[in-house]
């Protein structure tokens, strides 16, 4: 059964339409990620879900419940906030407790909850620390313990690793998803960093400006892309998107990269295409491929982003280990038939080969 | 000369009109008053002369010092706490989403803006015995004249009445902004947890706005025994010092009776009050104050 269903939901504010007509599913136990760039409407979905702000049409289910009109305390849901939202006068466990004193759980069952869960999070030595008192990675932690504890089946993320820093954020996807396994709950998870998608998801949603552009597996969008927005927001680098042209010239009897004479890099027209390719799918070989002039290579230590030019477009390739290209240097770019993405030029929308 | 020899008078430089105008105007002349308030009052046939703490012995001998002071007294239990409550009150309902806010708040705020000596005269107007706005309204329920501020048992409540009208939008003001500088995120979360509005003011908000309680409370204790504009206009102080209150105490014995030796132990006296008030508010307070 699904545990969270949206039904053509749809929000506005004023004039902007923040969430269009937005369905889709959230299994149980499954880790769903909402992601798009700032404005796409991901939050407010979220805020939407949580019953912090008002379905404009539409409904929403939780556990088979319709849940469109209730109070956010009757959802059955906890949430972490961006800005984690502790309250800043009282102690870490009164903080982490403070939803079980308004639900009037008895004390000796909320000291055996809070002790289990201070443990789970690692923060059993901090208990009575005010907020202030402690680091972003371990205030993170107090915001995660707060939703914990309610026992709910469904907690909801906003943005929860955006303020800390690097280090730290990949420590806490790797704590935070294994909780999430660990206790087997439902969460829905905001963020506008495709890694945190690719690394925590069971199901990726990616939104663009109000609707959903494209849904499924982190390992579907990342083959799939449906559409040159998606294409571009998954993987770093981004996909190298380049604009085909029929072959003319030259003897090349199929679609050319726009600039160059050929090779042909497909058969048949080109004109109104575009081609994907991942970074990391195209190699530098030495006989055949098509020719590119390098404009830089970028070292990032287990590999190198090279910046060439082929024909009017730059290709970016992803090649394993240290490459030394001086700049204006020829190369010839190679990869297989099956890494190719095709897309609609004028829309953005993938077409078969 | 050298950079650090020069930097010593640039010190004092930088100091003077702020250091000049505090010892001319506050330690000089508290300084002062203690002087003169161990000194007799001296006329043209006999020049003030030291007599140690007989004005203070003379003071606690005074009946009507103690009356004003239990003015005071009454006066401050009855415009504190009011104030205060009227002021959380307001900015909480002028806080929210409402048609015309910025009117609404302006309207509070109104009353501060406006000086003493008009507030007075507004009221005095409604107090007026007959052809006043209160005794108006109580002609239509059928009640007789009543002379409200002419009452030694509703003089000081009508005070206290016009103080709270007169203070409480001031205070309101700090409580907004205060309020506007708690992050929504803490009411969002505790509305996902359950908490009903008022659970939410007493467990977070309020312990939140402690640092703005202590200083609205300093403040109004303060006010408390200062305010004397609107004695001159109403009652002053009358009738039979029912209404008088210590600030007035201490000018109608320096600038009427011209005692200036026992008005500077009146005034001693009065700071050694608010000093101690002051010091008692933050001592009981500060533990249960949280600053962010």
């Amino acid at each position: 059964m699904s545990e969270i269903v949206l039904d053509k939901v749809s929000k506005c504010f004023g004039a902007v339409q923040a969430v269009d007509a937005v369905s889709f599913r959230a299994e149980k136990g499954k880790f769903v990620v909402l992601l798009g760039p700032s404005g796409c409407g991901k939050s407010t979905l979220l805020r939407l879900i949580a019953g912090l702000e008002q379905v404009g049409e539409g409904k929403i289910f939780i556990e088979g419940r319709d849940v469109t009109a209730l109070d956010p305390a009757r959802r059955r849901i906890s949430m972490v906030f961006q800005s984690y939202a502790l309250f800043p006068h009282l102690t870490v466990a009164e903080n982490i407790v403070f939803g079980l004193k308004v639900r009037r759980l008895p004390a000796d069952q909320r000291e055996k909850r809070l002790e289990r869960v201070a443990e789970l999070v690692g923060l059993t030595e901090r208990l009575e620390h005010k907020p202030q008192q402690l680091s972003g990675g371990q205030r993170q932690r107090v915001a995660l313990a707060r939703a914990i504890v309610s026992q709910n089946p469904v907690c909801l993320m906003d943005e929860p690793l955006s303020n800390l820093d690097a280090q730290l954020r990949h420590d806490m996807r790797v704590e935070i998803r294994s909780l999430q396994q660990r206790l087997g709950m439902t969460v829905v998870y905001v963020t506008h960093d495709q890694v945190e998608a690719m690394s925590m998801a069971d199901h990726v949603v990616l939104l663009r400006a109000g609707h959903i552009e494209q849904e499924g597996t982190p390992a579907e969008l990342y083959s799939r892309p449906a559409s040159t927005f998606a294409a571009r927001f998954i993987g770093t680098p981004a996909m190298n998107l380049v604009a085909l042209d029929d072959g003319r010239t030259g003897g090349a009897s199929g679609a050319v990269i726009r600039g160059t004479a050929g090779p042909a890099v497909l058969p048949g027209r080109g004109a109104g295409l575009t081609l994907g390719i991942r970074p990391e799918h195209i190699r530098l070989v030495d006989q055949g491929g098509v020719p590119a002039a390098v404009i830089s290579a970028e070292y990032h230590g287990a590999d190198t982003v090279v910046t060439a030019r082929v024909g009017g477009e730059l290709v970016l390739v992803r090649a394993p280990g240290q490459v030394a290209l001086a700049t204006g240097a020829q190369v010839r770019l190679g990869w297989e038939p099956d890494a190719v993405h095709l897309f609609d030029a004028l829309n953005g929308i993938r077409t078969g080969l | 000369m050298t950079t650090k020899t020069w930097s010593v008078p640039y010190g004092w430089l930088l100091l003077a009109p702020a250091a000049i105008l505090l010892v001319g105007f506050t330690h000089y002349p508290a300084a002062a008053t203690l002087v003169h308030s161990l000194f007799s009052t001296g006329t043209a046939v006999r020049p003030s002369r030291f007599v140690g703490l007989a004005n203070y012995a003379a003071l606690a001998h005074d009946p009507v010092f103690w009356q004003v002071l239990g003015n005071n007294f009454w006066f401050a239990l009855g415009t504190i706490p009011a104030s205060i409550a009227l002021a959380l009150l307001m900015a909480i309902w002028v806080n929210g989403k409402l048609p015309a806010r910025a009117l609404v708040r302006m309207s509070y705020f109104t009353p501060t803006v406006l000086p003493m000596i008009a507030v007075a005269n507004l009221w005095l107007y409604f107090y007026t015995p007959q052809i006043g706005l209160l005794d108006k309204v109580t002609a239509l329920f059928g009640a007789g004249s009543h002379n409200w501020l002419g009452d030694p048992h509703t003089v000081m409540g009508c005070l206290i009445a016009m103080t709270l009208w007169k203070e409480a939008g001031f205070f309101m003001i700090f409580y907004l902004a205060a309020l506007q500088s708690l992050p929504p995120e803490l009411e969002e979360a505790a509305r996902v947890e359950g908490a009903s509005r008022w659970y939410f003011f007493r467990r977070v908000s309020f312990p939140l706005l402690m640092p703005t309680t202590l200083f609205v409370l300093v403040n109004a204790t303060i006010n408390s025994f200062k305010l004397v504009d609107h004695l001159f206009i109403l009652t002053k102080g009358g009738p039979d010092n029912a209404s008088n209150l210590l600030l007035y105490y201490i000018y109608q014995v320096a600038f009427s009776f011209f005692d200036t030796a026992y008005a500077s132990t009146l005034t001693m006296v009065l700071l050694l009050l608010l000093g101690a008030f002051a010091i008692l508010q933050f001592q009981l307070i500060e533990k249960r104050v949280h600053y962010r």
